[in-house]
């Protein structure tokens, strides 16, 4: 696949757990993706850490407004219904348990549910911005990534070496080639990309997977 | 009653050493023409407040490049890679909060408070290994102090003349709970209107947190629309 389709394959997906009325936050990445894919009559809020709640797409050329933007500094649309808060509350939302469904990207991912995705010690280490929050008090957080980083290495492994964002967080991840539920005896395969078997899941994942009875699903 | 006055007048008040909070979330909400003054007049060991630096060679990271910060309080450097290399170069210090974390401190500081419990990062060895924790109703949370500033420097879209802010849209940010955090709270407005003239309903931030209002002339060219921000 390349860069491009692997990329709308995840976000395509990741649209499916965006429902009427829901309030969302979208990290870097990946998730900026996701919104495309939902059919415009479904009425959903997206927050932006910088205070939005209720952000559109990006803005088209000559329209952008220099007091809108979102958190990653694009100037962005509004939809209606959205309001503007100050930093203290916008995180209120986030720490308060308003946040329906988070998709925050990964670096590793445990198949306990353990998350990093803001840290590479002596390489990267910009801050933690507001991904811990997000991470550890969204109602619901789906990891969305590739399968596999740019050496191939697995990011979905037994145990994450590098500094966690947030312990037993995510709710759900979702690449490329599966759907996996991080869960207490261990990562359930929920469901395979079509046209990719079982066998590949498992060989590009690094800790166990199990099947649901029924068996995994196709997306 | 009149707090507007000179740019001049206001960042008098500003003193080496001091800590400052600067409003702003990237460019929205952030003073540049105040920044500008300060880089004038070369006010140095400054510790300075701000959810992050600003861009390269943009308003706080100005101050940063010209050596006039020696610590930085802030949530991530992401978009600025001058100043990451100097904090990797040892050249300037930096603290790192998570995000709303920086603005609860802040926002005790302004209510009177001293500090707040929370369990944000307890369960990473990051977080909870470097920061004072207690046991608090049957759970082990992180302490963290209330952070007070001697000078706040905001931008809001409009003031009157007794200080009473209005902001727009999203560059609110962090600027409501730094005005309330600080010994001397200074805002550069794009508009001054007369006492009476702001709609109370409307106001974000009361005229009583406000010290000095300095009216700009233009909007600094960081305020024109960012090329590389644009999709």
């Amino acid at each position: 696949m390349s860069t491009t389709s692997y990329k709308d394959k995840i976000a395509a997906r990741a649209a499916q757990e965006i429902s009427e009325g829901k309030v969302v936050n979208f990290g870097i990445g990946i998730p900026t993706l996701i919104a495309k894919f939902l059919p415009p009559e479904v009425q959903f809020f997206v927050h932006a850490e910088n205070g939005v709640l209720g952000m559109g797409g990006r803005c088209r050329r000559g329209e952008e407004d220099r007091n809108l933007i979102d958190a990653g500094g694009a100037y962005v649309e509004l939809v209606p219904g959205a309001s503007f808060a100050d930093s203290s509350v916008s995180f209120a939302m986030i720490r308060g348990g308003r946040l329906d469904v988070a998709f925050l990207g990964a670096l590793e991912v445990s198949g306990k549910g353990d998350l990093a995705n803001w840290i590479i010690p002596g390489k990267y280490a910009p801050g933690i911005g507001g991904a811990m929050e997000v991470a550890q008090k969204a109602r619901r957080l789906v990891v969305v990534t590739n399968h596999n980083d740019r050496a191939d290495n697995p990011k979905i492994v037994e145990e994450c070496t590098l500094p966690l964002t947030g312990k037993s967080c995510v709710d759900l991840i979702i690449t490329e080639i599966a759907v996996m539920q991080p869960t207490r005896r261990g990562l359930l395969l929920l469901e395979i990309a079509e046209g990719v078997e079982l066998e590949e899941v498992r060989q590009r994942t690094g800790t166990e997977l199990l099947l649901p009875p029924e068996g995994p699903g196709r997306f | 009653m009149n707090k507007v006055c000179s740019l001049e007048e206001a960042l008098s008040r500003v003193n080496p050493g001091d800590t400052v909070m600067v409003g702003g979330f990237g460019v929205p909400g952030t003073p540049f023409t105040l920044l500008d003054g300060l880089l004038k007049g070369g006010v140095n060991e400054l510790t300075v407040v701000k959810n992050e630096a600003n861009e390269d060679h943009m308003g706080i990271s100005k101050l940063v490049e010209a050596g006039l910060v020696r610590k930085m309080i802030t949530t991530h450097l992401g978009l600025n890679k001058t100043v990451i290399g100097m904090m990797n170069r040892g050249e300037v210090e930096v603290e790192f909060y998570p995000q709303g974390i920086l603005a609860e401190k802040i926002r005790a500081g302004g209510a009177g408070l001293f500090g707040l419990l929370t369990d944000i990062g307890m369960d990473t060895e990051l977080l909870s290994s470097t920061k004072q924790t207690m046991w608090f109703e049957g759970r082990e949370l992180i302490v963290e102090s209330a952070l007070k500033g001697d000078v706040a420097l905001l931008h809001a879209a409009k003031a009157d003349r007794f200080g009473n802010l209005v902001y727009a849209k999203s560059a609110m940010n962090f600027n409501p709970v730094m005005a309330t955090a600080a010994t001397t709270v200074i805002a550069e407005v794009e508009e001054v209107v007369e006492i009476g003239d702001l709609d109370p309903e409307h106001v974000h931030t009361p005229g009583a947190f406000v010290d000095h209002v300095v009216l700009l002339e233009e909007l600094s060219e960081e305020y024109g629309i960012l090329e590389h921000h644009i999709i």
